[in-house]
């Protein structure tokens, strides 16, 4: 187990510095350079040369790229070229606003998402069945951008009943928390029909029944609970989705996360926010995966052993 | 007055080749403290027929258009009777105990959950029961093995912890479906020899689902055997085993050479398996007996007692006098 752990973190390590290499490598690929975007069209050469010199961007891209590990591993991304604050902090700033967004998705994605696979899956090929596949279907198809702005035109232009934009109190957060999670509580619903259906013709869900146990406690404790270890596996993976998700929720409704600071600053080649953001999220989906590994040795006991 | 009486049972599937009728009519009765054996090729509906007792045949596939079932004088098909008796009054050991045996829960608690959930026992009563009942059945270490899962377990103790379970509320009666099949040789007999000390002790009925005349021979009072989805011959076990009054029994019997000999499994009788989507008129077994005639393929033959034998000892043939002086 100890190794396993060990060598769990290492790859994680992994994942982050590749996260922070390919933004790095990115944000250099894409045309436009910061010092002219900063300094506005009207800016003469020698202007821009010495803005260059001062961010470090007339060294070579080796050199760059050495410094720049080295100021990540001490968490230093630099000032914000627009904001004229540590990156860091600006980033951190938004975080709670984010995680409080990708939180009540998943928490809404599971309320509603599990119950309707278990009742798709226990109702399989009848009308209920369909009209929940119907759903999952559009749900999973349903481009984020397109629902935010139809939620907003119906609930906050026509019936008035929630702001369109902002942040501030739980009604805010309501429409973006819907975008956010429907794609995600789609697949949760397919996940847990399929899973459910995967195990209820397994011998130990006929034993629980022969034991005499209930409907409701042969299914949602016998077969739930196997049907269970696939479902968190991909919901780990697919939470990675979701966080790339508040971009475009934090977007359309000015929600002020790091998504939406993001997308701001790569317009601007604020290099170091975008930097930043990118660790922060690379990190925030790296830990959820540990989370994810340790809970699957939780759920399936096959797992733990063979680990030690 | 039997403790288990099935009449004229019938349960099918819907498949997507059509219906399927696994059990076709079958009828048979158990005794309280009877040993009987439910014998039959691959197919026959001898497990289909556990699961009807039991009140757990697959929906919405399969369902029970006609027969009845009566347990102790009540009515196992009306709804919710059987769901009641499960577990507390029939209980059931399956064939595979790796596959029955739910991997993701401690196997002392899946004991325990018996008495938790229809006893309402604490967890540490449970706890308690269960080490009592793996004690019982012969597991070594028991309090050390209370808390493994089931993929430590070997087979034999696997299939041990399936028959603790199904003791735990001291049924009266115990449907035991192939219950040394998955198992190694060696392991089988001590299985069997733990599942008849237990019938002898707790004095319940035992139905023993097997494809193996070995196993059956040395515990089993009275036989069944089913084909195609019928109960084709019934009887004491050596009155069908020495005057077999079916062509299919005594193709089943004639690779034995004795009862007390070596263990033998049944051997496949000449032709195939019947396809119970496309059964033949009359007597199912007909397109592979040697005594088939024309009213073999008019008449479905019934049950009824043997010529010169018990009345307790019944065939489904028009023909049994041929049988009965051809084999012996
Ligand atoms: N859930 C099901 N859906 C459809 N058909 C089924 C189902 N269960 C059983 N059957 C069919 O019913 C017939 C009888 O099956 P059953 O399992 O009772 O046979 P068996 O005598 O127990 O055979 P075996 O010795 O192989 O266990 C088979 O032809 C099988 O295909
Ligand atoms: S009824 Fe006819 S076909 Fe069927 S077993 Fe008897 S002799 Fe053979
Ligand atoms: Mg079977």
């Amino acid at each position: 187990m100890g190794a396993y752990v060990v060598r769990r973190l290492f790859f994680s390590l992994f994942v982050l510095w590749g996260a922070v290499t390919i933004i790095f490598v990115v944000l250099r690929l894409v045309p436009g350079d910061p010092a002219y975007i900063m300094l506005g069209p009207d800016a003469d050469q020698a202007q821009v040369a010495a803005l260059r010199a001062q961010l470090g961007l007339d060294q070579s891209l080796i050199q760059q790229y050495a410094t720049y590990l080295a100021n990540v591993v001490h968490l230093d991304f630099g000032e914000s070229f627009r904001l004229n604050a540590d990156s860091m902090s600006l980033v951190l700033q938004r975080v709670p606003a984010t995680i409080q967004l990708a939180t009540t998705a998943l928490l809404l994605s599971l309320l509603i998402g599990l119950p309707l696979g278990v009742i798709a899956a226990l109702r399989a090929h009848s009308w209920v069945d369909r009209a929940i596949s119907v759903f999952s279907l559009m749900g999973q198809s349903t481009p984020s951008f397109w629902l935010g702005i139809v939620l907003i035109l119906v609930f906050a232009r026509g019936l008035k009943v929630l702001p369109s934009a902002g942040s501030g109190s739980w009604a805010h957060l309501v429409l973006p928390t819907i975008t956010l999670a429907l794609p995600f509580l789609a697949i949760l619903v397919r996940l847990t029909r399929s899973g459910l259906l995967e195990v209820v013709h397994e011998g130990y869900v006929h034993t629980a029944r022969a034991k005499g146990l209930g409907e409701g406690i042969v299914v949602l404790v016998h077969a739930m609970r196997n049907a269970l270890i696939p479902i968190v596996t991909v919901v780990g993976l697919q939470f990675g989705a979701l966080l790339g998700g508040t971009v475009i929720v934090e977007t359309v409704f000015a929600w002020p996360g790091v998504g939406r600071l993001l997308i701001d600053s790569i317009g601007r080649r604020d290099y170091g926010v975008v930097q930043a953001s990118i660790l922060l999220v690379a990190t925030i989906f790296v830990l959820i995966n540990l989370l994810v590994d340790l809970l699957y040795g939780f759920l399936d006991p096959r797992v733990r052993l063979a680990g030690d | 007055m039997a403790l288990l009486s099935v009449r004229d049972l019938r349960v099918e599937f819907a498949t997507s080749g059509g219906v399927v009728t696994a059990v076709d009519g079958a009828s048979f009765d158990v005794g309280a403290g009877e040993t009987v054996a439910l014998l039959g090729e691959s197919g026959s509906g001898k497990s289909v027929t556990a699961q009807a007792v039991m009140g757990i045949v697959p929906k919405p596939a399969g369902r029970i258009p006609s027969g009845s079932i009566s347990y102790d004088s009540k009515d196992l098909l009306a709804p919710g009777v059987a769901k009641g008796l499960r577990g507390r009054e029939i209980a059931m050991v399956f064939q595979d105990p790796l596959s029955s045996l739910n991997p993701v829960f401690r196997v002392g608690a899946q004991i325990g959950e018996m008495f938790r959930r229809h006893r309402g026992a604490s967890r540490r009563e449970a706890r308690a029961a269960a080490l009592d009942l793996m004690k019982r059945v012969g597991i070594p270490a028991a309090s050390k093995r209370l808390d493994d899962y089931p993929h430590q377990f070997s087979g034999g103790m696997r299939q041990r912890v399936m028959i603790a379970m199904a003791l735990a509320l001291s049924p009266r009666l115990l449907i035991a479906d192939e219950p040394t099949t998955a198992l190694d040789v060696t392991v089988q007999a001590q299985i069997m020899d733990l599942l008849t000390r237990l019938q002898a002790e707790e004095g319940m009925s035992l139905v023993l689902i097997t494809h193996d005349l070995g196993v059956v021979a040395g515990v089993a009072d009275r036989v069944i055997l089913m084909y195609a989805g019928r109960v084709v011959e019934t009887g004491p076990l050596r009155e069908v085993y020495e005057h077999s009054g079916h062509p299919y029994t005594s193709g089943l019997m004639a690779s034995i050479p004795a009862l007390e000999g070596p263990r033998d499994r049944l051997v496949p009788i000449q032709g195939s398996p019947p396809d119970l989507l496309d059964l033949p008129s009359g007597c199912s077994f007909r397109p592979r007996c040697q005594y088939a005639d024309e009213q073999c393929a008019e008449v479905e033959p019934v049950l009824r007692q043997l010529p010169d034998r018990a009345s307790t000892h019944q065939a489904a043939c028009h023909h049994p006098e041929g049988v009965l002086t051809d084999v012996h």
